[in-house]
């Protein structure tokens, strides 16, 4: 990829294809659609953090007037554990389905215990308010240090550690404990000159997509059930939907609404299958939308954790051993991200000793899923704290350091793999070279920098393009876009093919209109549903080439395809051929062979990693502890930046959610496992004037195995915030924060006791 | 899961009569509905009538009348803030209906309803206690005037007798040479509940000493507290750093706030004793800008 590739479409910043209707209103999201004679479904939260379910009465709620069905957990069929994938990972859908729907125990506070589907939403939450649920309230567990307690309350009486050997047979709540490193740790300290070692701890937060889950099912009497939702993942739901009611997956089609964000947190089941079993019994469809409040106490959130790290560097900077310890709450069943976070947390240095070890640990909370690069920003935090401590006790600067240790092509990456062409030390230079990093700070202010790393995922894609009779063409992919990936899509068709991207109408299709397409998730939309998008177009190209060679009867190889139009070339150009345009082949399609369109299903290999760089600027107010964010700079590597404007909206959304975490989100809970901000008044997120205009570099390390060099960017972002603004807080006051969030109750407590 | 019932009466005497007539207890209120919906929403309260007060003109306009401002108590604050003087003659209640939500909430949002749903961490309402308003109440036997100091009598509950709402809010013009304002805390920048919230008033003489003053604190106590003491460690000083100092103490010590997730106990202590400061700092600096 050394030679510049000169780009027609590809870097360009046209108005998305969806815009116009979404900032008008006309767009349709999940709570949009309706059918006549539908019902309106309604769920029964636990309101106990753990409590076994001694009995439920439904009967008073049917008897209510209007109220068509009710369902418990004896209306769930018990189906045996297999996994599946979610997003990014891997769920068992054994424990989706006792996640949507309790069995013998609630697990947490939002666990649904019942649910009813009524001819009004009033009457539904009337009917709920007549179930008669029997529980007996269990002693519960909220974080990783009470869970993981000699005599702790247990969850699962079943779970066993995994990843001991052998594998210990007692209940625990450890469901797995992981292990990854290389060298020797003790002979990488022993030849250090300074040791930093430190502790941290971060609370589970939400995604916080401004769109509740809506879902509207519809079960006719051939059996097969419509599912209406906002997902990140319409043959996620699919699968889901059918194995968890025990269907074959042609029994279900799931047509994807627009979706009002998702970060993750739209990769799997809540209340689809629920939504889906009502209808089945009642015979008619039924509609469930999610609260705020049901959203934050009974989605996925992500992980708390508790993290130890310990670093070892010459006095020179290069580091010569880094350890770390890592624990995860899970939430109510196992598969916290400490896996991914174990595997991120120093993935951006070569170091040659290492050991880190990691605990999947089971809460009564809800259980967690997806948030932007699962796993990655509490690891990343507590690695990149350290690092700065370790700069500032080797009197370096922080941007040195890490380009002292920067990983670069070649280098074995911790996690396995030797990297190929990547952007690590790119972005330093860059961050380096900003002016931001020479700005003067005023009073009370500080300055700190902090880096991420993402692998990005390729995952399976298919797509297809067809050449419309007018010479326009149509684009469809099975990937609910979240981030401008229509428009990105259709970029990379309108190179191929050299039409103008407004003439190109890219559709997110139904599960039963393309081929199987894993979720919008692990920023490999562009990446990998492009790869089949431009697989597609070259195709569709081929076949313009050979139509035009066979109207002018010459060889295939004598048709160049250039700027929309075959050209006779290699003497083809000799005749006085004129070059025939996209849109008359496409008007004498029918004549000279039929329509013209292709598809293409692949399995995307090679996602290129993307790694970061954030300066963040911050002013603290001494007498009461607020923290505001000044000044914030965003520097990553996209491989090729498809659009610039989504690029850089991806690094200041990510941006923008990490500093939220940072600062002022979290769960809170009472003594009783009751969570205390279902709400966005309580549950912080950063407004619109708590922030900055966040400044953007969009660094191009083209990625080796895409055409364009594209890599996923919409995860790295949330990846270096917390440290960034940590270590600004750290340089602004002198105290090391370790602990999240840095709310200003927590930060004048800390300064004061200076 | 009653039927709600909507009323929108044009004059005084017919909300009157509609309030009146309503069981005890099922009647509300209803001005721009940013607390009274959303209460509704969430299930705290289940009214069986609304009675929306906007189209009935005492509600409101905004205007001067024997000295004093008189403000509509349903006008919503954005048309408030527009009011001719409203900055320049009392700069601190103009940034306190400001910092209510955001754009759209300002929109709707009214300083009537600021008062009548009673919060402790209303940002109106230290800011009009400061300036010594008074409440224009209409009820069964007429029209009555409470100081606004002594309308809220708890969490949630106020001095409104059944039939009775409050019509509007009559603010003192200014005497000359006194300012006033308000400061308050919250995490974030907007879109937030005061975790301590601080309004000062202060009248100075030709020779810059402190010759009036008042301190009220939101968001530290059930309700909204005056703080004399403050006050005292203001008056008859310039205002200097230890006269300030002596009000932000007294502040601490007036306090009497709960322990929450928005903000601990010895938290708000410390922080009523900042935003004092610093407000007070502002009011002087406003007020001898008046010469
Ligand atoms: C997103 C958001 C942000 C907010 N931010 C803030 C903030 O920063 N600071 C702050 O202080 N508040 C804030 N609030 C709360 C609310 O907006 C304010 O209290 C506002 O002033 C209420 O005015 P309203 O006209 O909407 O009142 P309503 O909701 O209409 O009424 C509130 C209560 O007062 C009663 N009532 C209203 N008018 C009368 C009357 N004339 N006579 C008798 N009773 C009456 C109602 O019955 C009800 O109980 C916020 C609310 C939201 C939703």
């Amino acid at each position: 990829m050394s030679d510049e590739r000169k780009y027609r479409w590809v870097g360009t910043r046209p108005i998305r294809h969806d815009g116009v209707d979404k900032v008008t209103g006309r767009a349709n999201f999940g709570a949009d659609f309706s059918l006549p004679g539908m019902l309106h479904g309604k769920v029964l939260r636990s309101p106990h953090a753990h409590a076994r379910i001694v009995s439920i009465d439904v009967a008073p709620a049917l008897a209510l007037e209007g109220v068509k069905v009710a369902i418990t957990g004896a209306d769930m069929p018990d189906i045996a554990s297999e996994m599946g994938t979610a997003g990014e990972g891997q769920v068992d859908y054994a424990e989706v389905s006792r996640n949507v729907m309790a069995r013998e125990k609630a697990l947490y506070d939002g666990h649904p215990v019942a649910a009813v589907a009524a001819t009004t939403s009033e009457i539904a939450e009337e009917a709920l308010s007549r179930i008669v649920v029997e529980y007996e309230v269990l002693p519960h567990v909220l974080t990783v240090d009470e869970a993981m307690a000699p005599g702790a309350p247990i969850l699962h009486d079943h779970l066993r550690t995994a990843g001991l050997d052998p594998v210990p047979d007692e209940p625990t709540n450890v469901a797995q404990r992981i292990e990854i490193g290389r060298g020797d740790l003790a002979a990488g300290f022993a030849e250090a000159d300074e040791i930093v070692e430190h502790e941290f701890t971060t609370q589970m937060v939400h995604q916080g997509y401004i769109e509740p889950h809506a879902v509207v099912a519809r079960s006719g009497e051939d059996d097969q059930s419509v599912v209406w939702c906002c997902t990140q993942g319409p043959f996620t739901v699919r699968a889901m939907c059918a194995k968890l009611l025990g269907l074959d997956v042609s029994k279900i089609k799931v047509i994807p609404s627009e979706i009002g964000g998702g970060f993750g947190g739209k990769t799997t089941v809540y209340v689809e299958p629920l939504a889906v079993l009502l209808s089945r019994k009642a015979g008619r469809p039924v509609k469930i939308v999610m609260s705020r409040q049901e959203v934050f106490r009974g989605s996925g959130p992500a992980s708390g954790t508790r993290i130890r790290v310990k670093l070892g560097a010459k006095a020179d900077g290069r580091l010569t051993a880094a350890e770390a310890w890592l624990a995860y709450e899970a939430g109510a069943f196992k598969g916290s991200p400490v896996v991914a976070g174990a595997m991120c947390m120093f993935a951006p240095y070569a170091v040659e000793n290492v050991k880190i070890e990691g605990y999947d640990v089971v809460v009564n909370k809800p259980k967690v899923n997806a948030y932007r690069a699962p796993g990655a920003p509490p690891a990343a935090f507590a690695a990149e704290s350290a690092l700065d401590e370790l700069a500032r006790k080797l009197g370096m600067d922080p941007v040195e350091l890490r380009l002292v240790n920067a990983v670069k092509e070649g280098s074995q990456a911790i996690y396995g793999p030797k990297f190929r062409a990547i952007g690590m030390v790119e972005t330093l230079q860059a961050a380096r070279e900003h002016p931001h990093l020479k700005a003067k700070l005023g009073p009370n202010q500080g300055r700190g920098i902090a880096t991420g790393f993402w692998f990005n995922a390729g995952m399976q894609s298919s797509a297809s393009v067809s050449l419309n009779e007018d010479g326009t063409a149509t684009v469809v992919s099975g990937c609910p876009d979240i981030g401008g990936s229509r428009t990105s899509l259709a970029l990379m068709a309108a190179e191929e093919l050299g039409i103008d991207v407004q003439k190109v109408r890219p559709v997110v299709a139904d599960t039963e209109t393309i081929g199987y397409n894993d979720a919008t998730g692990g920023s490999r939309v562009t990446f990998a549903t492009g790869m089949a998008v431009i697989e597609s177009a070259r195709d569709v190209v081929r076949q313009l080439r050979e139509r035009a060679a066979s109207i002018w009867g010459v060889e295939l190889e004598q048709v160049e395809w250039n700027d929309g139009q075959a050209l006779p070339i290699n003497g083809a150009d000799e005749g006085e051929l004129e070059p025939l345009s996209i849109g008359t082949l496409a008007r004498r399609a029918a004549r000279t062979g039929g329509p013209i369109s292709a598809s293409t299903s692949l399995t995307a290999r090679g996602a290129g990693p993307s790694f970061a760089t954030h300066i963040c600027d911050v002013e603290v107010d001494p007498e009461t502890g607020v923290v505001q964010v000044v000044r914030y700079t965003a520097i990553q590597d996209a491989g090729k930046a498809v659009h610039p404007g989504y690029v850089e909206g991806q690094y200041q959304g990510g941006a923008a959610q990490g500093i939220g975490w940072a600062l002022n989100e979290e769960y809170v809970y009472d003594e009783k496992g009751v969570l205390q901000n279902p709400g966005f008044l309580d549950y912080r997120m950063p407004v619109a004037s708590d922030l900055p205009m966040i400044d953007t570099v969009i660094v191009e390390v083209p990625n080796p195995t895409h055409p364009y060099g594209v890599r996923g960017v919409g995860e790295t972002p949330i990846i270096p915030p917390l440290a960034a603004v940590a270590n600004a807080v750290r340089d602004a006051t002198g105290v090391r924060f370790g602990d999240l969030p840095m709310s200003p109750p927590t930060v004048l407590a800390r300064l004061d006791a200076r | 899961m009653e039927s709600m019932h909507y009323e929108s009466p044009a004059t005084v005497a017919e909300a009157v009569r509609l309030l009146s007539d309503a069981p005890p207890g099922s009647a509300r209120v209803l001005a721009g509905g940013t607390d009274l919906l959303v209460q509704m929403r969430i299930g705290r309260i289940d009214p069986a009538l609304i009675v929306d007060v906007k189209r009935i003109p005492e509600t409101r306009g905004v205007a001067v009348r024997d000295g004093a401002l008189v403000i509509g108590a349903s006008l919503e604050t954005m048309t408030l803030r527009r009011a001719p003087d409203l900055e320049k003659n009392f700069p601190g209640l103009a940034e306190a209906a400001a910092l209510i939500g955001s754009d759209q909430i300002q929109g709707r949002a009214s300083l009537g309803g600021n008062l009548c749903n009673a919060s402790p961490a209303a940002d109106t309402v230290p800011a009009l206690i400061v300036l010594g308003a008074q409440a224009e109440i209409a009820g069964p036997e007429g029209t009555r005037r409470v100081p606004v100091a002594e309308f809220v009598t708890g969490p949630g509950s106020t001095v409104l007798g059944r039939g009775e709402f409050l019509v509007s809010l009559h603010v003192p013009l200014p005497a000359p040479r006194s300012a006033d304002a308000y400061l308050r805390l919250i995490p974030r920048t907007e879109m937030d509940i005061a975790v301590v919230g601080s309004a000062v008033s202060v009248t100075l003489d030709a020779g810059g000493t402190c010759t009036a003053a008042r301190v009220v604190l939101g968001a530290v106590a059930p309700t909204a507290i005056e703080v004399p003491e403050a006050a005292a460690a203001l008056i008859g000083s310039t205002l200097d750093d230890a006269a300030l100092g002596r009000a932000g103490q007294a502040a601490t010590a007036a306090c009497n706030p709960i322990n929450d997730m928005r903000g601990t106990v010895e938290y708000r202590r410390k922080v009523a004793a900042v935003l004092t400061r610093r407000a007070a700092a502002k009011a002087a600096e406003r007020a001898a800008g008046r010469n």
